[in-house]
C-alpha cells in the first residue's frame, strides 16, 4: 500500500555501501622477512605506472616494511633492473 | 671480523663470452687473493636495462656472494670504478635474513641443476 506521506524508494539491487575492506601488511602475513632488490617482478607491486613507490596508505604495508620495500626498490633502480622513470609501467 | 656480502655488477655488452668471463674471474681472483670467501657466482646473462647506460641498452649481469671483511670492500669497489667493462655495480651486506633468503635460493638453485643433471 504506497501512501503517498510513506514513500520508501525500494531498490532491485542492494547499494553497494563501502564496507572497508581491512588492509593489512602482506610482509608480516606471510612471514617474509626480507625483500630482495633483485626481483624486480615483485618491486612491481609497489610503484605505480610512472615507477614512483607507493605510500603505505594504499599498499598498507607496516613502517618496518615499507622502509625495506623502498630501499630494494631504490637499489633495483640503481642495477637498472627497475626504471627511476617510467610511463606505462603497467 | 667477517660478514657475508653481495655485489651485482654489469658489465658492456660488447664483451664477447670469453672477454666476459675473464673479467669475472679477474673480479673473483681480486677476492681471493684477499682471503674472501666465494658462496657464490651467477651469472644472469645478458639483460635489458630498464634505462640506458653510457648509451649501452643492455649488459651482462653477473652476481657474487662471499664472505669477506669489511676493510676489503672499498678496495674492491674500487677496482671496479677503474675497470672500463664495467657499467654499473652495487655491493651490499647482507643481514641475518638476507643470509637466511640467500642461502635458500641458492639451495634451490643447486636443487635444479642436479635435477638436470640427472636427467
Amino acid at each position: 500500500m504506497a501512501s503517498p506521506g510513506n514513500s520508501e524508494i525500494k531498490y532491485l539491487t542492494p547499494i553497494a555501501v563501502d564496507i572497508k575492506k581491512k588492509k593489512y601488511c602482506r610482509f608480516k602475513k606471510s612471514g617474509i622477512k626480507y625483500i630482495d632488490y633483485k626481483d624486480a617482478d615483485f618491486l612491481l607491486k609497489f610503484v605505480n605506472e610512472q615507477g614512483k613507490i607507493l605510500p603505505r596508505r594504499i599498499t598498507g604495508t607496516s613502517t618496518k616494511f615499507q622502509r625495506k620495500v623502498a630501499q630494494a626498490v631504490k637499489r633495483a633502480r640503481h642495477l637498472a633492473l627497475m626504471p627511476y622513470v617510467a610511463d606505462l609501467l603497467k | 671480523m667477517s660478514k657475508q656480502y653481495e655485489t651485482v655488477f654489469i658489465m658492456t655488452p660488447v664483451l664477447s663470452d670469453d672477454q666476459m668471463k675473464e673479467a669475472v674471474s679477474k673480479f673473483e681472483k681480486y677476492l681471493l687473493d684477499k682471503g674472501a670467501q666465494i658462496l657464490f657466482s651467477d651469472n644472469w646473462g645478458l639483460r635489458k636495462l630498464a634505462y640506458p647506460i653510457q648509451k649501452k641498452s643492455t649488459g651482462f649481469y653477473h652476481l657474487i656472494e662471499y664472505i669477506a671483511d669489511g676493510k676489503i670492500i672499498n678496495d674492491f669497489e674500487i677496482s671496479f670504478k677503474r675497470d672500463e667493462r664495467i657499467l654499473r655495480f652495487l655491493t651490499v651486506s647482507l643481514d641475518k635474513h638476507a643470509v637466511a633468503y640467500s642461502e635458500k635460493k641458492r639451495l634451490a638453485r643447486v636443487a635444479a641443476q642436479a635435477a638436470k643433471s640427472n636427467v
